[in-house]
Formats: C-alpha cells, sequence, structure tokens
C-alpha cells in the first residue's frame, strides 16, 4: 500500500469527516454517499479512514463460506471459533473496471488447472465482510455490478451460483461511495442504500484553500515525514472513535427523542422507516462519539440533513430545496 | 530562460509552448502532463520530439489509443501465456508499464468518461488497483500525459477528470502550422533541474498569491493551484535558482491559471461568488479595467499577488475571454459534458456483460477466462482419457464444448424529445409544466438509461434548451433559466424537433417525441409573422414527421381543446391527449405509457 493521507490533515470539509466517523462508529448506520466537485478530496479522506479504523477479531471468510443447500449454520458460531487473532476492519476498494468474478468471487482458476480441485476463490465482497466497501465513481459503475451489489447489500449474503459452483456467505459491510453528479445519476435503489449522503465543495475560505495547497505540497514532497507530523492528531482521533464504539451500547435514547424524530420524519413526508432508523443510529452515534451518554436535540440536528436529505420525495424543480425543507422540519419540530 | 519571455513582447505563444514542454520535462508527476489542442501536424510533431529530447532517455513513451480495453489499460490476462503454461499469467496494462515513462493519448477529445475515471484513480493512488478475471493486486506508477486534443467545436474536449489532473493546456492553433519550437534547454539542463528540484523552498507569500489568484479567477479545482506551485519551482530549478523569484511565479500563474480562469476577478475584490461564476459577471468587464482589478487590498504590500494576477490576466487575450464567456454561460461543467455524455454512448454500445457457451465465429470474442473455467474441472478426466496417444500434450486441454465468447449488451435507448410552446402569456405556467415533466421522467427513467432532450420554440426561432441528456444536476442548470415569451413559431419547433430525432435515430437509437403546444402558429420558418405562412410551413414539417413515422404525442395545453391541436396531431400521425391542468407527474406518465 502505498502512503495515505492523514485524515486529520484534511482541511475543512466538517460534514464530510462527520459522517464517516459515524459510520466508523457504527457501521449499522449503512454507508456513506459523498458527490462532489472534482478535487475536494472525496476519496482522499475515505482512504485516509481506513488508517483509523480498530483491529477487530480476524474472520476467516472461508470458514464462512457453506455449500448452498448444506446444513443452516450460524455464521456468528464459526466467527467466534476462530482463534483471537486481530486484524484491521477492512475498507476495500471496488477499482474501476473491476469485474463480477473479483466482485462475487469465482472459482480458483489456477488451483482447477494444476490440481483440478474445485475452490472457491473469495472475492472482494468475501474481503470487505464486516468492514467498509469504497466505491469510486460510483455513478460510473456498469449496471450489472450495481444489481450485484443492490441483491447483496439487501441480504446480507453472497450467492454464488457459476462454473458448477453453488455456495454462499454472509457478505455484511457498509458501503462507501462517492462520485461527481455530473457525470451521472445514481439508481434510486442504490442511493436508498446509503445510509447518510453529503455534497462536498470546494471551500470558499481563501485561508482554507491556502492551507489545503499547502499541506498537499508538503505531503507530495514527502509523504514519511509528513504522515509523521500528523501522528498524534491521527491517535487522537483513532481513540474517539474506539472511544465512540465501546460507548455506543450505553447511550440512551430518551422516548422524547424517539418521538421528535418520527414527528421530523413525517413532516417531511419521508419514505418508510429508514428514515427514522438511521437519523436515530446517526444521532446515537454521533453521541457516543462526543462522550455523551444520551442523545440530545443538537446531536439529531447535526446529522439530521446527513441522514434525511437523499431521502426526501424527489422534486426535482427546486435544487435547495431538500435541504431547506429539512431546516424548516427541523425548527418546526424543535421549536415546539 | 524564463525571465527574458515576460519581458519580450508581452508574451510568445512559441516561447510558452517550448516553455511548457520543459517545465513538464522537469517534474512530469508532479505537473500531471499537457493538453494539446488542435491538428496534427508539422508543429505538433515537432513539440512531442521536442519533449522527448528532454525527457529522461530511458523513459518509456506510450501511445494510447482510443477505445482501449480495461484489459490492456489496467491489466488483465495474458492469452499465449496462460494456454501456454496452463495457469493464468497476469499481463500488465499501459498504466502500470508506463511507470516513470510519458502516456501519450491519442485523439482524447474523444476519450469516454470511464476510461478517464480509470485513469483518474490510477494517477490519484499513484498506483493501479487491479480487479479482473480473476487477478487481484497492486503495482505503483506514475506517469506524465500528453493529450492530444483534436477537437472542433469548443464542447468537443477531453473528459474534465482527465483535463484537471494535467497542469498545462497548450493551443496549437494560436502556433504557426509548422514551426520548429525555440530550443531553450536540453535534456543535461532539465536533468539538473530535476535534481535542484527537492531543494526549491516555496514562501507562504507564494501559496497565498496564487492560491487568492485562483479563487479570484473563478478556478474551483484545488488541482491548479497545486499545479501552479510545481510548476513555479520547476522554473526555478531550471534556471539554477532555488528560490523562487517573481518571474517564476508570474511564468506558472500564466500558463496554469491562465487557461483555466472562468472570471474575471471583481473590480470590488469581493470574494466574488467563490463557487458558482454567475455568468452575467463574466461578460462585462471583459477588457478595459482587468490589470489593476483585485489590487486594493492584497496588491498594496504584496506586489507578488499583483504580479501573478497580471500574468493571468496576460494570458486572457480578448478574443479568449469572449470565448470563456460564451463557454461558460450553460455551466461550468457543460462544456465537456456533451461530448463526453456521446462518447460514453457509442462504448457502451456492445458492452461486454459477462459469457456465453458459443462458437468461434469471426465476429465472436472469446472470453479466455471464461473458456479456461468452463475447461479446468475436466483436465484429469480428459488427460486420462488421452492416455499416452497423442505426442504433443498442450498445458490445457481446451474442447469446442468450453468456448465461451463475449455478451455484448446492444440496447436501444430511447430519448424522449420535449417541444415546448415558449411564446406568449401563458408561456411561463406551460414552461414551469414542461420543466417538471422533463424532470419527473429524467428520475423515473434513470433505470432505463433513456435520455431527455429540450427544445423550446418562441420569438422567431426554436432552441435546444437542453441537449440528450440523463442527468438530473445539468437539466436543472439548462432548464433554471428558460425564456418565455414572444411569437410563435411552432414550424420551427416541429423542424428542430425533427432534424434532433432523425439524428439520434442515425445514431441506432430511437426518438420520441413530446409536443406541449395548442398548435397555433403565427411565425414561419423563416422567422416572419406570418399567420398564413406559418400554417403552411407547419403541414410541411409535419408530414416529414409523419413520414419519418416518429412515435410520440401531442400534449393540447390550452385552456379549452383546440381543434387545431388535434389536427397537428393527426398531420403527424401522433396520439393527441388534451390536458388543459397537466400536472407534470400526469405527463409524465403518459409519456411512458406511450413509450
Amino acid at each position: 500500500m502505498s502512503l495515505v493521507y492523514p485524515f486529520s490533515a484534511i482541511v475543512g470539509q466538517d460534514e464530510m469527516k462527520l459522517a464517516l466517523l459515524i459510520a466508523a462508529v457504527d457501521q449499522s448506520v449503512g454507508g456513506v454517499l459523498v458527490f462532489g466537485d472534482r478535487g475536494t478530496g472525496k476519496s482522499t479522506a475515505v482512504r485516509a479512514l481506513a488508517a483509523l479504523l480498530p483491529k477487530r477479531p480476524a474472520i476467516d471468510i472461508t470458514k464462512l463460506v457453506q455449500q448452498s443447500g448444506g446444513p443452516q449454520e450460524a455464521p456468528t458460531a464459526a466467527k467466534k471459533a476462530a482463534k483471537p487473532q486481530m486484524e484491521p476492519i477492512p475498507v476495500v476498494d471496488l477499482p474501476l473496471g473491476a469485474t463480477e468474478d473479483r466482485l462475487v468471487g469465482a472459482l480458483d482458476i489456477e488451483k482447477a488447472l494444476t490440481s483440478g480441485e474445485k475452490a472457491f476463490e473469495p472475492g472482494l465482497l468475501a474481503r470487505a465482510h464486516g468492514g467498509f466497501l469504497y466505491i469510486d465513481e460510483v455513478n460510473l459503475l456498469e449496471d450489472h455490478l450495481v444489481d450485484l451489489l443492490l441483491d447483496v447489500t439487501a441480504s446480507g449474503e453472497n450467492v454464488v451460483e457459476r462454473e458448477g459452483l453453488s455456495i454462499r456467505h454472509p457478505a455484511r459491510f457498509v458501503l462507501i461511495g462517492s462520485g461527481n453528479p455530473e457525470e451521472g445519476e445514481l439508481r434510486p435503489q442504490l442511493l436508498d442504500r446509503f445510509g447518510l449522503c453529503l455534497e462536498v465543495k470546494t471551500t470558499a475560505d481563501i485561508k482554507s484553500r491556502i492551507e489545503v495547497v499547502k499541506r498537499r505540497d508538503a505531503f507530495e514532497r514527502d509523504r514519511a515525514a509528513f504522515i509523521e507530523h500528523w501522528q498524534k492528531e491521527e491517535q487522537k482521533i483513532r481513540r474517539r472513535i474506539v472511544a465512540g464504539r465501546a460507548a455506543l451500547p450505553n447511550v440512551e435514547t430518551p422516548d422524547h427523542v424517539v418521538e421528535r424524530i418520527a414527528r421530523l420524519c413525517m413532516a417531511l413526508g419521508t419514505d418508510g422507516l429508514r428514515g427514522e432508523l438511521t437519523l436515530m443510529r446517526a444521532a446515537r452515534a454521533l453521541a457516543a462519539l462526543e462522550g455523551a451518554k444520551t442523545i440530545g436535540d443538537k446531536h439529531i440536528q447535526r446529522v439530521s440533513l446527513l441522514a434525511l436529505r437523499h431521502r426526501l420525495r424527489r422534486n426535482p424543480l427546486d435544487e435547495v430545496g431538500s435541504s431547506l425543507r429539512i431546516e424548516r422540519a427541523l425548527e418546526e419540530v424543535f421549536a415546539a | 530562460m524564463p525571465p527574458e519571455t515576460t519581458a519580450t513582447p508581452r508574451f510568445e505563444p512559441l516561447v510558452d509552448a517550448a516553455l511548457i514542454a520543459a517545465l513538464h520535462a522537469v517534474d512530469p508527476i508532479g505537473l500531471g502532463g499537457v493538453s494539446l489542442r488542435g491538428y496534427a501536424g508539422p508543429t505538433r510533431e515537432n513539440w512531442l520530439t521536442a519533449l522527448r529530447e528532454m525527457l529522461p532517455a530511458e523513459g518509456s513513451w506510450r501511445r494510447l489509443p482510443l477505445g482501449i480495453s480495461d484489459e490492456r489499460l489496467l491489466g488483465g490476462l495474458d492469452l499465449t501465456a496462460t494456454l501456454k503454461l496452463g495457469r493464468p499469467i497476469a499481463q500488465r496494462g499501459v498504466l502500470a508499464e508506463a511507470d516513470g515513462g510519458t502516456i501519450v493519448v491519442a485523439m482524447a477529445e474523444r476519450m469516454s468518461v470511464t476510461t478517464a475515471a480509470r485513469i483518474a484513480a490510477v494517477i490519484d493512488r499513484g498506483s493501479v488497483a487491479l480487479a479482473r478475471d480473476g487477478l487481484s493486486g497492486e503495482e505503483q506508477t506514475a506517469f506524465g500525459i500528453v493529450a492530444l486534443d483534436e477537437g472542433l467545436e469548443p464542447d468537443e474536449r477531453p473528459p474534465e477528470a482527465l483535463l484537471d489532473r494535467l497542469a498545462f493546456r497548450i493551443d496549437l492553433g494560436r502556433l504557426p502550422p509548422t514551426a520548429d519550437l525555440p530550443p531553450i534547454h536540453d535534456r543535461r539542463a532539465v536533468a539538473e533541474a530535476r535534481d535542484l528540484l527537492p531543494s526549491v523552498a516555496v514562501t507562504d507569500a507564494l501559496f497565498e498569491a496564487l492560491a487568492t489568484a485562483a479563487q479570484n479567477f473563478g478556478i474551483n479545482s484545488m488541482r491548479a493551484v497545486r499545479f501552479a506551485i510545481c510548476a513555479a519551482r520547476a522554473s526555478a530549478a531550471l534556471d539554477g535558482r532555488t528560490e523562487i523569484e517573481h518571474d517564476d511565479a508570474a511564468l506558472a500563474a500564466r500558463l496554469v491559471l491562465g487557461p483555466r480562469a472562468t472570471q474575471m476577478p471583481s473590480a470590488s475584490e469581493a470574494p466574488a461568488a467563490p463557487d458558482e461564476p454567475p455568468p452575467e459577471s463574466m461578460g462585462e468587464e471583459s477588457g478595459a479595467e482587468a490589470p489593476d482589478a483585485g489590487d486594493d487590498d492584497a496588491a498594496a504590500d504584496k506586489p507578488l499577488a499583483e504580479t501573478v494576477t497580471e500574468a493571468v490576466v496576460a494570458a486572457l487575450p480578448s478574443g479568449l475571454l469572449a470565448g470563456l464567456v460564451a463557454a461558460s454561460t450553460p455551466s461550468r461543467g457543460g462544456a465537456g459534458q456533451g461530448r463526453s455524455d456521446q462518447t460514453r454512448k457509442s462504448s457502451e454500445r456492445g458492452r461486454p456483460i459477462g459469457s456465453r457457451k458459443g462458437e468461434l465465429r469471426a465476429c465472436a470474442r472469446l472470453a479466455l477466462l471464461d473458456t479456461l473455467r468452463a475447461a479446468a474441472p475436466w483436465q484429469r478426466l480428459r488427460r486420462a482419457t488421452l492416455g499416452n496417444s497423442g505426442a504433443v500434450r498442450p498445458a490445457i486441454l481446451v474442447r469446442a464444448d468450453d468456448f465461451r465468447v463475449v455478451r455484448f449488451k446492444q440496447r436501444i435507448r430511447t430519448t424522449t424529445i420535449f417541444v415546448v410552446d415558449a411564446s406568449g402569456s401563458s408561456a411561463l405556467h406551460r414552461l414551469a409544466e414542461a420543466k417538471g415533466a422533463v424532470e419527473t421522467l429524467l428520475a423515473d427513467c434513470y433505470v432505463r438509461r433513456d435520455e431527455v432532450a429540450l427544445i423550446a420554440f418562441r420569438g422567431q426561432s426554436a432552441e435546444l434548451l437542453l441537449p440528450p441528456t440523463r442527468s438530473l444536476t445539468r437539466t436543472r442548470r439548462s432548464l433554471a433559466q428558460l425564456p418565455g415569451g414572444g411569437g410563435t413559431p411552432l414550424a420551427a419547433g416541429l423542424k428542430a424537433a425533427y432534424d434532433l430525432a432523425t439524428a439520434i435515430r442515425r445514431k441506432g437509437d430511437s426518438a420520441m417525441l413530446v409536443f406541449l403546444t395548442d398548435g397555433q402558429a403565427n411565425v414561419a420558418l423563416d422567422g416572419r409573422g406570418s399567420r398564413a405562412q406559418a400554417g403552411e410551413d407547419v403541414a410541411v414539417v409535419a408530414r416529414l414527421v409523419a413520414a419519418a413515422r416518429l412515435p410520440g404525442l401531442v400534449i393540447d395545453t390550452s385552456p379549452r381543446p383546440q381543434a387545431k391541436a388535434r389536427q397537428l396531431a393527426e398531420a403527424m400521425t401522433l396520439r393527441y391527449l388534451a390536458m388543459p391542468t397537466a400536472n407534470p407527474g400526469l405527463i409524465s406518465a403518459m409519456v411512458q405509457a406511450a413509450a
């Protein structure tokens, strides 16, 4: 792996950083979609997040692979049986031009040809299990791969039926996507799979613009030294994530918070319950991240745009519409 | 020497072109590359030769053909070696092979956005990440790019994703057709400069001056500023200095920021419209007060900022500024978009979508990996049955039954063309409906990957307001300022729709027409206001539409259904729908039902 730009050295882009940290604290929030202009550091931020994630007990995906039609075995049992070896939570990159066989996994051709053995070679979905799957230029992803992802993210299971293989394995991961909206729209179904959605813009503040260029230049000139310089800040964030993950189960969700969330979503007319759930989880993760014991109004207020802006019924005519509508609804609900 | 050029007649395109070659040769990775816009010819060849002579002799020089497959671009299976050795052998792609060298992109203006995105991802990562054909891995690579852009129209240019990653642009049209480049630097001087590069210091003032200039000139991408820094550094190194002087900064600003400017700095030096430069602010102050613009607060004590601003302005001759205004009016990113949409379309036609069992005929393409996969499980068995008979024993026994051929997806896409009467008093109301319908339809039809276009007619002519597109973002932008009012040139609207529809058909796709009109016409095809002539013209064009058997419908938008609109529908053999109080959702549903 080449040396990546440190997360803490990213200038501004607070909403994007917040969304990624929330996803890191609570993976059940359901992914992050980052849309924005070129050169705003979308993929930089995602790749930087990988370096901050804590370790988890290693998962041997080959142990979770089951023959279809075989006895249904709880995957968690297999996980517990594994040695308590630790590995970093994976952030798997889905490179552009990836083919289906590498995504879902396929017959291990080398083994098949040399020893005639019919073995399954796990793909990117298997590697991403329990972690993150990052798709840059997600709106350029080919249709048949989108179909595949939609299916797997909905079922949490990867089913491979090809080349005489008939197997399945759990594949639960957090989708992170980034792209430039001018290059094409995202399929609504895929949009819905992302828990949080945001748009990044080049900062208008000249001081931060200068800082962006300066840091980037310093990084390009001596990557190792730059990363070393940011070591401390990185540690801080890493500790916050670890502490947030630990605190998450103990964050209380008072009834009036649930009610407010429900009222907010009702006022906005979001489809289904996913909006409510995501909003609650995101607010809880934020509370955990900030060391709060209960979810407060400010937590809801800070994440509601992230969680809801892509869930409003589309009125394509007004561009600023969704953000404004959410803000108005927030005012109404919280004024009461 | 760089300093001389700023002193002599403002700037000399040929000298600039030579300087760009030298700067790029000093730091090809940091500067990304050069886009050469213009015809192939002696000047282009000479420039390429000059660049090659300055780059390290051992660096590779690869040509990237248009429409290169992912297999060759990123890497894939090596067919011969795989068959020979009986196990999968990987082959590196061009991007990995070009490490430390230069990639020359032929016909970059026709490159698809998907190819550009792949290249961009590799540049950004500094490595090729591969997950194809049963192979996965990552290989470090870094290279310079020369994009040969032969586009003629303003919107015929390389994808933005690629252009954004190249520091320099050279317009060959401004150079003499057969010119030798002035020999400024030789390979040794460039090599020495390259060695000196790491010790060239960049001051905070320079960062500030270039970043401020970029913002004032409406340059959004932060890469531009970084490129300008790298260019200034290379310029100093070329001159054998470790300190960047004003001339270096001016040169960098002129060559890197100049061609990227999308607006003039506003005279008041207010943080002018940082994100989306409002189109109207660009036109007015093109020349006159430009040089002294933006100097009141910063420049007084920081002459560097002034130098930089002047340098950028110097790179904007009046002609270019006019073009700049024209080009950026519809949308900032729009220029590159039209073209890339089209290329994407053609690359999507016949996109491989897996493989199927099949014979290897002339037009079929072998899906090697799938063939091997099909053959793999049988190897032992086949080997056993083969016995000792054959003298030559191939590593893999492939039978005809194993062959898999690549299946191509060839679907016909439908473009729905909305033709909207934007004339007269009810225009605004009607336009709002049309806009809504267009966008609702777009949002719905993404799944089918269909496209939408919009033609409005008013005053004396019809105008294609929204070329066929699938992008909601783009649609919103074009529809935001849809004009209304004036006469009713219905015939012109029909004609424009007919032309667009037949053009779409020629490309192998299908088109559908949706008219929103009351059927009234009072402006003839030639723009004259004559009711009689207008009616005749409409009849003529309607016959054309009918003869072309274009599908579609006429939505009568008048408050009381009119015979005129019904007759129009009949003349064109289209469906007629009266919809005095049309709502966008309903129109969209109708259109989908009719499609």
